[in-house]
């Protein structure tokens, strides 16, 4: 089996593979939304209400609070 | 952070690179439509000597509008768009204003010296590529700045979640960053042969078809990172804001996202489809080319499912209009492309005038359409005045449509019409035609193209006119429009 034949190959395992992951993602999305456990239609609004002074959609601020008193 | 009750978002660099963007968009369309009327009226070539002919302009046509043009307007959205979704103002930051100002004069300066580079006859000879090394280093020095900034204002926001914009974006930095860097690999021929030649002069480190397959695979994802990505990431926010309405469904710009990312990066030997590549890697390039359509489509239709129910919107609201055409522009060359793709229509479409045909449908209707739709979302809440006039938009509107259509027919008929002649055999296996019968009858079509440029300069000409007498003269908004962009 020569370099070309070896490449043709991997690009075909490579591209099953990422199909697999793309699916995989999909099932990820849509699955996480219908348990509750995200909500990912409420990220359209950051570009909607985006002045400054608006209170961000996920805060950052708030998070690392939290994160730092869960620690 | 502390909070600050002025805290304003500072505009002042997107505003300079608007400024650049309108430049440079002007500089190379009037080039573009110089190169076009040469092609219909060859004298055109024998006015400046050497530095007006075909040869020297076209690659000037070419980095001025993706370089310097399209560049700059993904500077300018960026340095708008950036804060407000990551609702955090650049100039919190000292460090980020001063590497964004530097960021500017590099560019500016650099892509002028570039451009004279090219009037003067230093080029590399690989498309879209021909900038010589120093000028690759000064390109190279920018990005780094750029990315530098874009993570600087991702570290210091306060909306955690990154819009899908800001993906986009981060994915044009980073597919830039890697493509340019492999495919401008190259050797300074002065300082390996200890003194010889030109010291600009330089060769490519690959050769023969690695050449070409580095060459397509940067060629291509140009387009994917330069012409699709950050302009989907435009208007993934100016269509929701202008519009009012959030993204028609937010998973799905997730998903044609990473389907973009996956699949654009295979599509590029396309480009060398009969060629001397191995021919595992030219299927390759044919089957990915034609899945492209899914992702494409996925974002363009999220687009136009955004204006449900609100299509009224489409009549009365003039920049709805240029973003809804963009987005169908962007539908048809993603269409296109994948057709010119498959390997027996390629046999005709390869070579002939069906690609640039191709290429300005999406650049001109698409590409040019909505930067200038952001172009005129900003610039009234950079400046805090009204759009100068409705009318002129309108006008403008019609008349690069008009001109766009112009375009990509004649080259469509021209293309195909040189495609078949080329390869009309007679019954013994005989060429039926010799290449200066195609020459001859290609005319009338490159002179509809020369007709179609000058008609899209002059729209580009009143848009900046409109731009400029807004920034001037509008009429001045006491607090920034919500939605709406208001016009007089
Ligand atoms: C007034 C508008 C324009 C006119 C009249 C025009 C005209 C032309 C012409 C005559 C060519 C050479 C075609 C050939 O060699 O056969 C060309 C090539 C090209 N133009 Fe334009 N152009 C315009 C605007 C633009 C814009 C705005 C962009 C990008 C943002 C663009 C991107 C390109 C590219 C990428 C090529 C190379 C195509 C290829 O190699 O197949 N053009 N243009």
């Amino acid at each position: 089996m020569g370099i070309s034949e070896i490449q043709g190959y991997a690009s075909f395992v490579m591209t099953i593979f990422l199909v697999i992951m793309l699916y995989g993602y999909i099932m990820y999305l849509y699955r996480s939304e219908k348990r509750g456990e995200r909500d990912y239609e409420k990220y359209g609004n950051i570009a909607l209400d985006d002045e400054i002074t608006s209170t961000p959609v996920e805060d950052k601020a708030a998070s690392q609070r939290h994160k730092e008193e869960n620690k | 952070m502390q909070s600050n009750a002025a805290l304003e978002y500072d505009y002042s660099l997107a505003k300079k690179f608007t400024f650049l963007t309108i430049l440079f968009g002007f500089l190379g369309m009037l080039v573009g439509t110089i190169i076009a009327a040469q092609m219909a009226f060859p004298e055109l070539n024998y006015l400046l000597g050497e530095y007006g002919t075909f040869s020297r302009l076209r690659p000037i046509h070419t980095n001025t509008v993706v370089f310097g043009f399209t560049v700059s307007g993904i500077f300018a959205t960026w340095f708008y768009l950036g804060q407000r979704v990551l609702k955090v103002s650049i100039a919190e930051s000292k460090f980020l204003m001063v590497l964004g100002n530097i960021q500017f004069w590099l560019y500016f300066v650099g892509a002028l010296a570039a451009t004279v580079s090219l009037l003067l006859g230093y080029s590399t000879s690989k498309e879209y590529a021909q900038y010589e090394w120093p000028f690759d280093i000064v390109v190279v020095l920018i990005w780094v700045l750029w990315g530098v900034s874009i993570m600087g204002l991702i570290g210091i926001r306060r909306e955690k979640a990154l819009y899908i914009s800001v993906w986009y974006y981060l994915a044009c930095f980073l597919g830039v960053a890697m493509l340019y860097l492999f495919n401008n690999m190259e050797i300074p021929t002065y300082f390996v042969s200890g003194g010889l030649g030109d010291p600009l002069h330089s060769v490519s480190m690959y050769a023969g078809t690695n050449d070409a397959l580095v060459q397509w695979w940067y060629g291509h994802n140009a387009v994917a990172f330069g012409f699709t990505v950050p302009i989907v990431g435009m208007i993934y926010y100016f269509l929701p804001k202008e519009s009012g309405q959030a993204i028609y469904s937010y998973k799905l710009s997730l998903l044609s996202f990473w389907g973009l990312m996956f699949v654009y990066l295979w599509a590029g030997s396309h480009h060398l489809l009969w060629s001397t590549v191995p021919d595992w890697m030219q299927t390759m390039g044919s089957a990915f080319s034609v899945v492209l359509i899914l992702p494409s489509w996925g974002s363009a239709i999220n687009m136009l499912l955004t204006m449900k129910g609100e299509w009224n919107q489409l009549t009365d609201n003039p920049l709805i209009k240029f973003m809804v055409l963009a987005s169908t522009f962007y539908m048809l060359s993603t269409i296109e492309g994948p057709i010119q793709a498959v390997k027996s229509v390629n046999a005709i479409a390869h070579f002939t005038d069906w690609i640039p045909g191709h290429v300005h449908d999406g650049v001109l209707g698409w590409v040019v359409f909505m930067i200038m739709a952001a172009i005129f979302h900003m610039v009234p809440r950079m400046f805090k005045r009204e759009i100068y006039s409705k009318k002129l938009m309108e006008a403008q509107f019609w008349l690069q449509t008009t001109a766009v259509v112009l375009y990509f027919t004649s080259m469509w008929i021209a293309g195909i019409t040189q495609g078949m002649m080329w390869r009309a055999v007679d019954e013994y296996g005989n060429l039926m035609y010799s290449f200066i019968d195609t020459v001859t009858v290609l005319h009338p079509y490159y002179a509809i193209r020369a007709l179609s440029g000058v008609l899209y300069l002059t729209g580009f000409i009143m848009f900046a006119y409109n731009i400029i007498k807004t920034m001037t003269s509008g009429r001045e908004l006491t607090e920034e429009p919500q939605f709406r962009t208001p016009m007089a």
